[in-house]
């Protein structure tokens, strides 16, 4: 195959990704816009008056890049793990393995579907929030590419753990008790200077919260973290989880006897 | 040249099974070749390899003359694939199915819904193009993964156990397809539990039993080692007694009207039919008790067990 097959191998698999997640819009895009809504009412609108001001925002702007962002990380992660694995339950994982599709397209064809998911979700989310504020971005180009870069970190998690998973039961496992937590502690309903120091120094283990203080400084201009530790971090889990996982698929983990 | 090339090639599982004990096997271009052998015994892992879906242990493979371990995606793009078991995403429609599958060999979407029209037609599955793949019957869904193996135009079509479930019209109609494809000069590998299958389709077939080859060659000159056959006898009453015959040893079924007789090699029917008139037994009708590839693939795998036991 040529570089031109090549591309029309990627695309397909893109397409089939994206129609996939497009088909069951009711399970994929409505409900994050349905949890925003509730979010920015009960946080935003009427706990959030009483709480005043955070880094010079009203609280709900304030909390408005936190709550793209965990849409935007928990879709890009439920989309290729849920579709991987469903691949792999149903056996149509086949499809792909005796194609000459190489591992590094069907791999790029994954995290692409969940990247356009998690971005789609980030724009229907970043919508919704136009009702409660007028919102401002502060860095456009910046906004996209923390988007964008976090979307691909998240999607090759989700890759991992689907090609790990052995039933249902381990798609969900990483999500509630890992990826929840670390997101509802990585700074998106708070400034960490409100923590006492040990938690502000703990939140600085958590690499959600550099992603979270990177896109609200490409929105407000205000962040707890410098960008260039935030990219440094970002770009590491890439290259750690990229790497992770084209070993996995070259050796057939969970995909080959 | 030889579509299919295999040397030594074996396969030991992590758990400690040995699914290939070192298969050495050749599948001539053009051919029609059936692999047979019980359950258990190491055809789909041989399968699953030369399609890159199981790493090998231990061997070589090579695919019109390409090495899989060197030209990987070249051996791809040259095999067709229809496995044993449904493996395509149930919640798709059918033509997405087939277009998808022509996308990952690099065709453009045009062409592939142009080749998928083509096969689905073919396949008579066309009015059923828009369907989810699970709302398709059984016979269905195997004409679909037919379909889909053959939309790249592969050189080399495998198919494992592709008529298992499927009613005899619709198998006799998968056959005449498979005819006609090969006649066009796409060499088939064929797995199948309907040995009258491969006696009827296949030129050439290898036994494989417990992870080895016991028996290769052509399906006429296996058949000719046979040295029996056995015809069962629909007689108009029941017998009192078995009659003693000559040369021929005789069983009578439980029902009481049907006998069972083996004919050895070059011995004449005639003979036997002259032998039960004179006993006064009036035969009704006659056939084979099993097609004659059961009869030696039995016998073989009866043997293959005897020496290792």
């Amino acid at each position: 195959m040529n570089w031109k097959n090549y591309w029309i191998a990627l695309q397909t698999l893109v397409i089939k990704e994206v129609l996939r997640f497009a088909r069951i819009w009711m399970q994929t895009i409505l409900p994050p816009a349905i949890t925003t809504v509730l979010y920015l009412l009960i946080f935003g609108e009427l706990l959030g008056q009483r709480l005043g001001n955070m880094d010079g925002y009203s609280y709900t702007d304030f909390i408005i890049p936190g709550i793209i962002m965990m849409s935007i990380i928990t879709n890009s992660y439920a989309n290729v793990v849920s579709s991987f694995y469903s691949t792999k339950f149903q056996r149509h994982i086949e499809e792909l393995l005796v194609s000459p599709l190489p591992n590094v397209l069907i791999l790029l064809g994954y995290v692409l579907g969940g990247v356009a998911r998690g971005l789609l979700v980030g724009v229907v989310v970043t919508l919704v929030t136009l009702f409660f504020t007028d919102l401002q971005i502060n860095n456009f180009p910046l906004t996209i590419f923390v988007a964008l870069l976090t979307s691909i970190l998240f999607s090759l998690a989700g890759f991992i753990n689907a090609v790990f998973a052995k039933s249902f039961d381990d798609i969900s496992i990483i999500p509630t008790f890992v990826l929840t937590p670390l997101t509802y502690l990585g700074g998106i309903f708070y400034s960490i200077t409100l923590l006492p120091e040990f938690w502000q120094t703990a939140s600085l283990f958590n690499p959600i919260f550099y992603m979270v203080n990177a896109f609200r400084y490409a929105i407000l201009g205000v962040s707890d973290v410098s960008m260039s530790s935030a990219f440094l971090i970002i770009g590491f889990f890439i290259l750690v989880l990229f790497s992770a996982s084209m070993s996995l698929l070259n050796r057939g983990v969970g995909i080959k006897s | 040249m030889n579509a299919v090339e295999i040397n030594g090639l074996k396969k030991f599982y992590a758990n400690g099974v040995v699914a290939l004990k070192g298969v050495d096997l050749k599948v001539e271009q053009g051919d029609f070749f059936a692999l047979l052998g019980p359950n258990g015994a190491g055809k789909s892992t041989a399968i699953g390899i030369l399609c890159s879906l199981v790493n090998k242990s231990a061997g070589s493979v090579r695919v019109f003359g390409e090495d899989l371990d060197a030209m990987p995606m070249a051996v791809k793009r040259m095999i067709g694939l229809v496995p044993q078991e449904f493996n395509f995403n149930m919640f798709e429609p059918v033509v997405e199915i087939v277009v998808n599958q022509a996308g990952y060999y690099g065709i453009a979407r045009k062409q592939a819904y142009e080749k998928a029209e083509y096969f689905l037609r073919k396949l008579d599955l066309w009015e059923k193009r828009f369907s989810m793949a699970r709302e398709l019957s059984g016979g269905m869904k195997r004409r679909l993964m037919i379909a889909r193996a053959l939309v790249h135009e592969p050189q080399l079509l495998i198919l494992d156990e592709p008529t298992a479930g499927v009613d005899i019209e619709i198998r006799r109609a998968m056959w005449t397809f498979l005819r006609e494809i090969n006649q066009q000069g796409t060499t088939i590998i064929l797995t199948t539990h309907y040995l009258e299958e491969a006696e009827s389709l296949c030129r050439n077939m290898a036994i494989i039993d417990q992870g080895k080859i016991v028996e290769q060659g052509a399906v006429r000159t296996l058949l000719k080692q046979l040295q029996t056959e056995t015809f069962l006898l629909n007689i108009a009453q029941p017998l009192p007694s078995l009659p003693e015959l000559k040369g021929f040893s005789l069983r009578c079924q439980e029902d009481g009207r049907t006998l069972e007789v083996e004919v050895n090699k070059g011995q004449s029917i005639n003979a036997l039919f002259v032998e039960l008139t004179e006993k006064g037994v009036e035969v009704l009708s006659m056939k084979n008790k099993s097609n004659r590839l059961e009869a030696f693939f039995l016998r073989l795998i009866d043997k293959n067990a005897q020496e290792k036991s």
